[in-house]
């Protein structure tokens, strides 16, 4: 049968993810120390699992509101008061999700009308155009660079404003670059939102892993901003979650009844094991991250240090846990510098185009990896690295 | 406490260089730190954390709970330092609670630490009484668990 034409051809046009390609080259080989992942190499923290467990035992097995569980958006509406300085109400502007993939989805698919315009920044994490194009938006890409250490100047974003655009979705810390925003510019950020009238979507899923003892500041913060952002956060990065899938968006309520319907007619409800670890990782707080935190951060001390000695130059990134050195010098495209480094060396790290075009030149090494093995990572590249300069 | 003895203390087997790159010091500062600890008492040694049962370490361990008078002038410290001081005795602390010395013993066999605490321990002037636990399996020492069970792994490449 000629499937084709039995595919829509909305999600025929959507390529595959640049990351699943180069994890088929990946999979199957025992002999790789892998830089390529995307989430912590600590298991969740026990408490956190031993709650779950609890909860089985108990016979929490139902669905909960579509909302989540009131006692875990209470949680919620407390740690991201802490967190941003901004109230949220847990009846009415809180929704619990899977994961913030799914309330990025939703919230593209309850503002957005055909042809409506989305600025977004790459090089970023791989699901933000296809999430736009799924929600029949227009993805319209912001670079940020690496002179600017990958934050994104507000003046590109003027450029990028057109009578149709509706969104500007930001991610900093951001997944490939670990680059973070500087208050200032963010501000004038969010000064161009309220000046076009336009919504903001802040993915706030690394917030809680930055360096350097840097205190992070989120666009919601800034005047007039609450009323025109949807805040998306989960348990994934700094608790350790990821395959717990469980996010949250927080939103005016007339923002997130529109997610909620989305949320309730193509999820129904986060799972309920998820939301009750959730309720014991917020109570948790930060001593369930903060040594993990303190441990990435000498690991990027290691990492940085050794990229910079071999000639790689690696921007020391403020948040995450990812650095994403130029590889130009070697005179190798990011595909081919990731494909030489896996097949002669056995080191897995991934191209920066996975994230994007903006991402040429760069690839991304995830430091949420033994400190051992970051080391022996960084030996065989800088053998890779002397074997094909030119 | 100083991020060089945490980091050594979760793992004391770095080199220096290494430990140099983790901190973003020299490694000169580090040897130079590392042993004004020492000096001071800060660190008091290095040892590997060792499952003895995988090793085919054939002796036991005992937790034996010792009552003990205060003297009056020193109260416990005179003769918990005493007891200390036995080759025997790997760890000894001071508690609270229904007894005063918790004290960590390891012997050849059975008969080995049961003669020590019969001759040494309890003839000791001002131990009133002594409690022996032995040991039957080790689950976790030095925060480390025995027979880890395998967390599942990560993929090798995700988002």
């Amino acid at each position: 049968m000629d499937y084709s034409h039995k595919l829509s051809k909305q999600i025929q046009d959507l390529p595959r993810s640049g990351i699943r390609d180069f994890f088929e080259l990946v999979i199957g080989r025992t002999d790789v120390i892998s830089l390529g992942v995307g989430e912590p190499d600590k298991p969740t923290p026990w408490p956190i699992r031993e709650a779950a467990i609890r909860s089985l035992e108990k016979g929490q097995t139902s669905y909960t509101s579509n909302l989540g569980l009131e006692s875990l958006r209470v949680a919620i509406s407390g740690y991201v008061e802490n967190l941003f300085h901004v109230s949220y109400n847990p009846k009415t502007e809180i929704l619990v999700t899977v994961g913030v993939s799914e309330a990025l989805d939703i919230a593209f698919r309850a503002v957005l009308n055909p042809g409506d315009e989305v600025i977004y920044h790459e090089p970023c994490y791989v699901s933000y155009a296809p999430s736009i194009k799924m929600a029949y938006g227009v993805p319209v890409i912001v670079e940020t660079r690496e002179e600017n250490n990958f934050a994104l100047m507000a003046a590109d974003v003027e450029k990028a404003i057109t009578p149709k655009t509706k969104v500007i979705a930001l991610n900093f810390p951001t997944n490939p670059t670990g680059g973070i925003m500087p208050p200032e510019e963010l501000e004038k950020i969010a000064a161009l939102a309220v000046k076009h009238d336009l919504l903001v979507f802040t993915d706030e899923i690394y917030c809680e892993l930055l360096y350097d003892n840097r205190q992070h500041k989120s666009i919601v913060e800034f005047p007039g901003m609450k009323e025109r952002t949807i805040l998306l956060h989960g348990f994934s990065k700094a608790f350790a979650m990821t395959g717990w899938r469980l996010g949250y968006a927080c939103a005016p309520a007339p923002l997130l009844e529109a997610m909620m319907k989305v949320h309730q007619y193509c999820m129904l409800c986060a799972p309920i094991l998820s939301q009750m670890a959730g309720i014991e990782a917020l109570k948790m707080g930060s001593t369930a991250y903060e040594d993990m935190r303190q441990s990435y951060e000498q690991r990027r001390n290691v990492i940085v240090a050794r990229l910079n000695g071999m000639g790689l130059h690696c921007f020391n990134p403020g948040g995450a846990f990812y650095v994403f050195p130029e590889i130009r010098s070697t005179g190798l495209t990011s595909k081919e510098f990731a494909i030489g480094l896996l097949e002669k060396k056995s080191v897995a790290v991934v191209p920066g185009t996975a994230f994007g075009a903006a991402g040429e030149g760069f690839v991304r090494c995830c430091y949420a990896t033994a400190p051992e093995l970051i080391v022996k990572a960084m030996d065989l590249m800088e053998e890779f690295v002397n074997e094909v300069r030119p | 406490m100083d991020p060089l003895i945490h980091l050594l203390q979760i793992n004391s087997n770095r080199s220096t260089s290494e430990l140099a790159q983790i901190l973003s010091l020299s490694e000169d500062e580090v040897v130079r730190r590392m042993r004004a600890a020492e000096a001071e008492g800060a660190i008091l040694g290095y040892n590997a954390v060792v499952d003895k049962h995988k090793a085919g370490h054939r002796g036991v361990t005992a937790l034996i709970e010792v009552r003990i008078t205060p003297e009056r002038e020193g109260g416990f410290d005179r003769l918990a330092k005493r007891i200390a001081k036995f080759d025997q005795v790997r760890e000894c602390f001071l508690m609270s609670g229904g007894y005063d010395l918790a004290v960590l013993v390891e012997g050849k066999d059975l008969l080995d630490v049961a003669n020590f605490v019969a001759e040494k321990l309890s003839t000791l002037g001002g131990v009133l009484s002594t409690a022996t636990h032995f040991q039957l399996k080790a689950y976790k020492q030095a925060g480390f668990l025995t027979n880890a069970v395998d967390d599942e792994e990560r993929l090798p490449v995700s988002p």
